[in-house]
């Protein structure tokens, strides 16, 4: 959104400024002139340069069959050796598919949550019961996976509070942090407390766009509260809807490492391995190199390609997309 | 926001959204047009509120309050929001040397040199980039950008930090994430939108190009910068996924990685700890409900700042709807 239109558009004044003269002369003349300006992009495009472009030649490995004692340039050229064993490798499988399954369940629960959420906190009239709400749900995207998990299983760990007071009362523990067929589900309730409230904010900033004369009129005209929901305040954050979507299908397989990582013990590599904790475990755990960069170099690949086909789509259907 | 994970599109939408999310309706109060809803939807929509705002609390008093319980307190389990017989002993124990204090030292530290180190690169990398007339500019914002859209991925990213030379280094924690492309472009956009004729007449007062970064840029810049320091030391101070993937030697452990061990995985604390073995030690849960307590009190702080700042909309002018 901001970035697209922040390359685009010159910086205000600049027709005015004493740099139109310097346009004219020629471009070695402009650089020296400018030459201080150069000093201080220098070293944030160094790091630029070593640590985000370097590491993406980097992936070069997932050509090779790398070495850690051999080194990058001298390990032998596999040619797609990598990429095929992919295919045929049982827990890429088991990976891949329950970050798909993820995915899915976030996409139906946890995409939804944070616009109801938004749509409950608009129809507040009083503005000290919303900031109030707001200040409280906002608060646990700043905390860290660490700490989130160790308050669920404080209260529904083994251990927990909750089995605590089951067992007080005579009944019989539930197993809700460790048990692996209702873990994808236990993930995206995480995943919808930590950060439901945070995500209202960008639907709220779109709902408080929509002019408030289209709720008059339609009000004038007789359209209660329900039917202004539905042809007023939906429509105007569908773009806002579609946008948010199309970055949440191209990031589909990143679903994150943290909240993965730290409960896969719990559970067991069957049920929280995902991509990200698959190739930090068989790259750096086992030393599998090439074939854990392989992987990761097809996620960014597929990655890419989910977010063009879902732009393209959100074009072709909804006439917006963000490129 | 200084670990890999940032550069997951979500959390730049979402941050991204954070600056919108301000402008309110001119006044409170019902407008005139709007009905009064009827009484059961007012009712349903308080209670609504109110389980919400629970859910999301309690647990947080819970973990306070069993932080705080004495011995007895914790056998008796149940959802304590009041210890009865409050004690500070979790406290002290943690408090009185060992690998806690160590981790919570190695965090402040590196949440204090990080930010700065951070802001450094990121205020003049922007002010460079915000400067009109410059050859080449556009396409070294094009490589600030392009790194939003493609990730180096784990792997080389371990391999370039090993092949440096700081596996097991606090550099190592800071400098992957030492520019959020994000954060940058938000400065940038701000420095942009500045007064241009006041730079433009000290420019040709015979301001240096420093004297206009440091005496006219920064100094009208405060809010906007406040707020990107903020996010990026809750950023350095959340930040896991680069002390698991550099730091192998528990010893230079900050303090979520010493929470995951202690708290997550239940490693008996007291031998850790250095707790002297002469005096009876508090229950387990209550020393791993106090490390939880004492991780989450650095947010609880600057929360609030944050909150001012991302609902004032200081960021408002690098977001174009």
């Amino acid at each position: 959104m901001d970035t697209a239109s922040g390359v685009q558009t010159s910086p205000p004044g600049q027709a005015s400024t004493p740099h139109v003269k310097t346009r004219k002369t020629s471009v070695w003349k402009r650089m020296w002139a400018n030459r201080a300006v150069y000093l201080f992009i220098l070293p944030g495009l160094l790091w630029y340069v070593v640590f985000h472009y370097l590491p993406i030649l980097g992936n070069v490995i997932a050509f090779k069959d790398y070495s850690i004692f051999i080194g990058i340039l001298d390990s032998p050229w596999v040619g797609l050796e990598n990429f095929r064993d992919i295919v045929t490798d049982p827990a890429f499988e088991i990976a891949l598919r329950n970050t798909l399954i993820i995915e899915g369940l976030q996409l139906i629960f946890a995409f939804p949550a944070p616009l109801a959420l938004a749509l409950l906190l608009n129809s507040l009239i009083n503005e000290r019961v919303k900031r109030g709400v707001q200040s409280v749900v906002y608060l646990p995207h700043f905390l860290s996976w660490v700490i989130v998990i160790a308050v669920w299983q404080q209260l529904f760990g083994g251990t927990g509070f909750l089995n605590q007071l089951l067992l007080n009362q005579g009944f019989d523990r539930v197993s809700i942090m460790n048990n692996p067929d209702t873990f994808k589900f236990l993930v995206v309730l995480q995943s919808v407390w930590k950060e439901a409230g945070w995500g209202t904010i960008i639907f709220l900033a779109a709902l408080t766009k929509i002019d408030v004369q289209l709720y008059e009129a339609a009000a004038m005209d007789g359209a209660g509260g329900f039917r202004r929901l539905i042809n007023i305040t939906l429509p105007g954050i569908r773009s806002i809807v579609v946008l948010l979507l199309i970055l949440r299908l191209g990031s589909m397989l990143t679903v994150g490492f943290e909240q993965y990582f730290l409960q896969r013990g719990a559970v067991g590599a069957n049920a929280a391995e995902v991509l990200d904790t698959f190739v930090y475990f068989r790259g750096i755990v086992n030393g599998d190199w090439s074939f854990a960069a392989a992987v990761g170099l097809v996620r960014a690949i597929a990655g890419a390609f989910l977010i063009y086909v879902a732009n393209w789509t959100a074009k072709r259907f909804f006439d917006e997309g963000i490129f | 926001m200084a670990t890999y994970e940032t550069t997951n599109p979500r959390t730049d939408a979402s941050a991204m959204a954070a600056a919108a999310a301000t402008k309110r309706r001119p006044s409170g109060g019902r407008p005139p047009w709007m009905e009064k809803p009827p009484l059961w939807m007012t009712a349903l929509k308080s209670i609504t509120l109110a389980f919400i705002v629970l859910i999301m609390l309690l647990p947080f008093v819970h973990v306070f309050a069993v932080s705080l319980s004495s011995y007895e307190d914790v056998l008796a389990g149940g959802l304590v929001l009041f210890p009865s017989n409050p004690t500070m002993a979790a406290y002290e124990a943690i408090f009185r040397g060992g690998i806690v204090v160590r981790a919570l030292q190695v965090s402040v530290g590196l949440t204090l040199f990080g930010t700065l180190a951070q802001m450094i690169f990121t205020t003049t990398m922007a002010w460079g980039l915000s400067r009109p007339g410059v050859p080449g500019s556009k396409t070294m914002l094009f490589i600030v950008l392009g790194a939003l859209l493609i990730a180096p991925g784990i792997i080389p990213m371990y391999l370039l930090i090993k092949e440096l030379g700081l596996l097991d280094t606090y550099q190592a924690l800071i400098l992957p994430g030492l520019i959020s492309s994000f954060n940058l472009v938000i400065v940038r956009q701000f420095f942009m939108n500045l007064p241009q004729d006041l730079i433009d007449s000290a420019r040709i007062d015979g301001a240096s190009e420093w004297h206009l970064f440091w005496h006219i840029a920064l100094p009208l810049s405060k809010a906007v910068l406040a707020v990107v320091a903020l996010f990026y030391a809750v950023g350095i101070w959340n930040s896991f996924f680069n002390a698991i993937l550099y730091l192998h030697d528990p010893t230079k452990w900050p303090i979520q990685l010493v929470l995951r061990q202690y708290v997550l995985q239940g490693t008996d604390i007291a031998n850790a700890a250095d707790l002297p073995s002469n005096v009876p030690q508090p229950p387990a849960r209550t020393l791993q409900m106090a490390i939880v307590v004492v991780a989450t009190v650095p947010i609880l702080i600057v929360y609030p700042f944050l909150q001012k700042y991302f609902t004032k909309g200081v960021l408002t002018g690098a977001i174009k709807g």
